[in-house]
């Protein structure tokens, strides 16, 4: 029987994890989800061949193995897909009472809940999340994304007093790597329920969710042409900027591409939606609930590796709490795993590619140089495939450019500050501005907090909280228009 | 108000706890698949660390000394079984269970402190503890004062303890908060934080008359109570659930919990225990399912 | 006897409550249909207009952060000059082209207008706002901020009209700006500049300079401490330099090139949203008691 007094020096104080109890392997069973050898384009209700006749692999980043190669759609392929959207949106979607409109978007919604196994694998697989992300977060959310905006299809008229709102026509949406599936939902959803039609292109390295989508659009009978789905690179989607058929572009990514957009789609009369960058700060007061603090600053910068525009990537803490939180994260990231995505267990998955893997390493080089400590877990990291384990910076400072950039991965620069007012101006002293966090027990201080820092989303005593009737998007750099929520409609009308 | 005997203010050292993030958190637990070996060597942990208790005013000699005997022999079909960590009665069934456990290793925990209420004086709750103690009691478990602690008489509750760890002696003292009766996360925490500073080897969640007993959200809490007085005393205090975890399933979510929150050196019957009853069995039924492959039915376990 | 000579006005421009000249000494002179000089007019320079940005950043923090009722007050207050100087707009907008019937409508309206978005500032807020009914235990909800520093080409026609329907809406959401008011009808900017010194408008909220579209609004474009633009005319190839520009640091664009602002068109709570960003919060929902607690 143990000493009931087991005393040790405070200082040489340290917990241990994963010495004798460990989780065995949990692997999610692979063979729940069909994936086809081949894929083709999306274009008015059918797969059609690439008229490049070329196709690009997309691999699992775990493993690096080929899982199934995709369409290269090409100039004539975007044409082809922006006709068929036009059309639809002349002759079937755009003469559609709403109410059937909302009908075919609820089904959208519900098949993918019943396909939610099988979308999660497949997420898992091709973008190298956990598990346990794609199947508690990506898809319910993005089936939840649908369900919210079918119903908003036939009482447009109640979002917008004293204005009557009609739809755009085509829109042209490019998404991102990080959420395939749920961004995919994010821009398809508000387009359809207000009138519009769409041509979607994933981005290259995480094409298959949003096939799998194809198929499920396709099941749900939905018009031919009234959602297109496309693969390719940046070609690919600067085709469909550039379309003069096109009314709208949607986009989701870095702030270098946005702009670009931004300059392409000059001289049109193209609306836009961009949702860039960011480099949020994430704040802990003396007084916050600190425990919850620290889970917060976990699930802002470790969710999804970091690979999140709004991820809680500046933490900045009170001096007077600054070392017992240190040392909570430390200990917090010793029980992190991370490995195969598809093990129910992992938390941390795969760098999403080697390219990103290679700027993220790139940016941990930079850190070192600039003076700051480096802390990262002791785990093994399987040999192929794209990791990073989950790395702490401290001994930073503001001008430090891990302070200042983006990085999109599991990076965490932590900062200290004295007063209310240095953290404002810190917080606020960076281009972006899609999100911020603060944890404080003081109410006053925490509407003041939220009501200063600029920035489009505001967790208190959260972080990274996502919801369909939430609507998300950026400040500044971060870039315009809100999707999600009744804000996330006015992007895809004309309000006369 | 100052603790003046302690030495410490309150609002300096328990932090607020943020009830959606701790629900949150403690559901993450819950996220982790335990398969296979992980999950065998887990289930004989789990029954390691279980306080086999009989609380009830009808209890007899015989009732306790068939709970020692299950105590000692869980099942005996399957071997190679651990014993459970101790046996938990009443103060007057100390010397009964003391007996029987003879020579097991199996300790004997007793309540005292006018359990379950605590509504009494300090000379009768001493007495108590005394008593129990005298009997053979290897642990004692003892109720805090919840009257006092909300009428913010936070250095009487202190007291109290202190008192009762001096009494126990060489038995190691557990220190009910009765959390199904504090009303806040908060106030479980100060709670937790006083019965920690105050000396307390253990603290624990509930007697099991009070609804809600144990849950996994206010387990953390206090895990992470635990880990903070770790941190700064370097002394370890053990932790036990009590009431209202009697699944397998749902004591591994509580071992997972424990190990990545407080780490592998509270992962054993001396600084983590479940106080509960019926959990042995379904324990065991998990046990013999993982081992011959089909699922179990409660007949051919015994009741006690 | 002899006749008195008449005490001619200097025309400067406004910058953070100041009525400087312009630094680069330069000075246009406009002419009205009839051929008559209407003054020597400040030819601002980018330098100004670096100025003028200066203090509208160091404005904003200020009047952001003000009560929307105070601010509708101040937009009251500037209504209220406005009527008392009648006379001399009437004077300036008659000089500048206007028929005298025209010229009263036109400063009825331009009067009207900002009474009207003095009425706005402390509501739009509520019209935009939403509590958004999300699934987990937080609350969340949306309003409008201001976005921040804006640069304004004001219409060339309309010249008090156009001005005040363009800045209006600006300052009423708690945005501050910095306008190039009309090239060849720059009279009544600068006149409605003193009338702002003499309201309780907080200096830098509003900054005007005089000066040439031509000349200045690439540099408008290009600052990068300016948040938003907005921009009046037609010009296709100016619209398209501006979108083009402003991705620099993605400034917010509005292009009122087909408002008529002599019509109730020309006002609307949706011109104020134009320069408004939606913030969303979220807080968590203790939910101690309630159906389901872990506690």
């Amino acid at each position: 029987m143990a000493k009931s007094t087991a005393r040790k020096k405070t200082n040489t104080v340290r917990l241990k994890f994963d010495t004798s109890w460990s989780y065995d392997p949990a692997p999610e069973s692979r063979s729940a989800a069909s994936i086809s050898k081949q894929y083709d384009l999306f274009i008015n209700g059918e797969w059609k061949k690439p008229s490049s006749k070329k196709y690009f692999y997309t691999i699992n980043p775990a493993t690096e193995e080929k899982i199934s190669e995709v369409a290269e759609a090409n100039q004539a392929d975007v044409n082809l897909a922006v006709g068929a959207a036009r059309q639809a949106y002349e002759k079937t979607w755009g003469k559609m009472p709403a109410k059937e409109r909302a009908k075919y978007i609820f089904r959208i919604a519900r098949i993918i809940q019943e396909k939610a196994r099988e979308l999660a694998i497949i997420e898992s697989l091709d973008g190298g999340k956990p598990i346990r992300e794609s199947r508690d977060f990506d898809v319910p959310t993005a089936a939840n994304h649908f369900f919210y905006y079918a119903g908003w299809a036939d009482k447009l008229e109640y979002a917008f007093p004293n204005r009557k709102a009609s739809s755009l026509g085509v829109a042209g949406q490019i998404i991102p790597w990080n959420f395939p599936l749920l961004m995919a939902a994010w821009k398809i959803a508000p387009a359809l329920a207000t009138g519009n039609t769409v041509v979607l292109k994933p981005a290259e390295t995480t094409p298959l969710t949003a096939l799998k989508l194809a198929e499920i659009i396709q099941e749900s009978g939905l018009p031919p042409g009234v959602v297109n789905i496309i693969t390719g690179a940046g070609q690919t989607g600067s085709s469909i900027v550039n379309h003069p058929e096109v009314d709208k572009i949607a986009f989701t990514g870095s702030t270098e591409v946005g702009k670009i957009i931004q300059r392409a789609i000059a001289g049109t009369n193209k609306k836009a939606t961009l949702e860039l960058g960011g480099k949020a700060a994430n704040i802990i007061f003396e007084d916050a609930p600190l425990d919850q603090a620290v889970e917060g600053v976990i699930n802002g910068i470790f969710f999804n590796q970091g690979h999140v525009c709004c991820a809680g990537s500046r933490l900045y803490v009170q001096e007077s709490v600054m070392k017992q939180v240190v040392r909570k994260l430390k200990d917090r990231i010793a029980s992190l795993i991370v490995g195969d995505p598809l093990d129910k267990n992992t938390d941390i998955g795969a760098i999403n590619s080697k390219q990103q893997l290679q700027n993220i390493q790139k940016y941990l080089e930079i850190g070192k140089k600039e003076g700051a400590e480096i802390y990262q877990p002791s785990c093994s990291l399987p040999r192929k495939g794209f990791w990073c384990p989950p790395t702490l910076f401290t001994n930073v400072a503001q001008s430090n450019r891990v302070t200042q950039e983006e990085i999109f991965g599991p990076v965490l620069a932590i900062l200290s500050f004295r007063t209310d007012d240095e953290v404002i101006e810190k917080a606020n002293n960076s281009p972006y501005g899609l999100s911020a966090g603060v944890w404080t027990d003081k109410g006053s201080r925490i509407f003041n907090m939220t009501r200063r820092m600029r920035a489009g989303v505001v967790w208190a005593n959260t972080f990274n909280k996502f919801d369909p009737a939430s609507p998300f998007g950026g400040y500044k750099e971060s870039g315009f228009g809100r999707e999600g929520g009744l804000h996330g409609l006015l992007p895809y009308v004309n309000l006369k | 108000m100052a603790v003046a005997s302690s030495g410490f203010s309150l609002p300096e050292f328990s932090p607020r706890i943020d009830q959606v993030g701790v629900e949150e958190r403690a559901a993450r637990f819950t996220k982790r698949s335990i398969k296979n070996d992980s999950k065998v060597q887990g289930l004989k942990l789990v029954l390691n660390m279980i306080d086999l208790t009989t609380l009830e005013g009808k209890d007899t000699d015989g009732k306790v000394k068939q709970l020692c005997y299950k105590a000692m022999h869980p099942h005996d079909a399957l071997p190679g079984l651990p014993t459970v960590a101790a046996v938990c009665v009443y103060p007057t069934m100390v010397r009964v269970a003391k007996k029987a456990l003879e020579g097991s290793g199996i300790r004997v925990a007793s309540v005292a402190t006018a359990f379950p209420s605590g509504q009494s004086s300090k000379d009768v709750k001493l007495r108590d503890t005394k008593f129990a103690v005298n009997e053979g009691a290897d642990e004692v478990d003892m109720v805090i004062s919840r009257g006092k602690f909300h009428a913010g008489e936070y250095n009487f509750v202190f007291d109290e303890i202190a008192m009762i760890k001096e009494a126990c002696g060489e038995a190691r003292l557990k220190v009910i908060l009765e959390t199904g009766e504090l009303g806040s996360f908060d106030k479980v925490r100060r709670a937790s934080d006083i019965a920690m500073m105050a000396g307390a080897d253990f603290i624990k969640t509930s007697t099991g008359k009070i609804q809600p007993a144990a849950t996994m959200p206010v387990t953390l809490v206090m895990l992470e109570a635990i880990r903070d007085f770790y941190y700064k005393t370097g002394r370890m205090v053990g932790m036990k659930p009590a009431g209202g975890i009697s699944k397998s399933k749902l004591a591994l979510h509580y071992l997972v919990m424990v190990k990545e929150v407080l780490g592998d050196d509270w992962l054993n019957n001396d600084w983590f225990r479940f106080g509960a009853s019926s959990l042995a069995n379904d324990v065991l039924m998990q046990l013999v399912k993982m081992q011959t492959g089909t699922y179990q039915a409660a007949n051919y376990f015994s009741v006690d | 006897m002899e006749k008195r000579l008449e005490v001619l006005k200097t025309y400067k421009i406004y910058i953070g409550g100041q009525f400087p000249r312009t630094e680069s000494g330069r000075y246009y002179i406009p002419n009205n249909a009839s051929g008559k000089k209407l003054a020597n007019v400040c030819l601002s320079s980018r330098k100004d207009l670096r100025e003028a940005v200066v203090a509208a950043r160091g404005a904003f923090g200020g009047w952001s952060s003000r009560s929307a009722f105070n601010r509708s007050q101040i937009l009251y207050r500037m209504a209220e000059m406005l009527e008392g100087r009648r006379a001399q707009f009437l004077e300036e907008l008659v000089l500048q082209d206007s028929s005298r019937i025209k010229a009263e409508k036109e400063l009825d309206l331009a009067i009207d207008r900002i009474i009207y978005y003095a009425g706005w500032c402390d509501k739009f807020q509520q019209v935009f706002s939403a509590v958004n009914p999300v699934a987990s235990s937080h609350f969340n909800f949306s309003v409008p901020e201001p976005t921040g520093v804006v640069g304004i080409i004001a219409p060339q026609g309309d010249s008090l009209l156009g001005l005040i329907s363009v800045i209006a809406p600006v300052i009423a959401g708690g945005c501050t700006c910095v306008v190039l008011a009309s090239e060849t009808k720059p009279l009544c900017a600068v006149t409605f500049s003193e009338v702002l010194n003499s309201s309780d408008l907080p200096g830098g909220v509003i900054n005007i300079l005089t000066g040439k579209p031509s000349e200045l609004t690439s540099w408008f474009v290009d600052h990068m401490d300016v948040n938003a633009m907005v921009y009046c005319e037609k010009d296709a190839v100016v619209q398209k330099m501006i979108r083009e520009r402003s991705a620099a640091n993605l400034k917010r664009i509005s292009f009122y090139d087909q408002v008529d602002w002599q019509t109730e068109a020309g006002q609307s709570p949706y011109f104020i949203m134009d320069t408004q960003e939606i913030k969303t919060t979220w807080h968590p929902i203790e939910n101690i008691a309630g159906a389901g607690a872990g506690y």
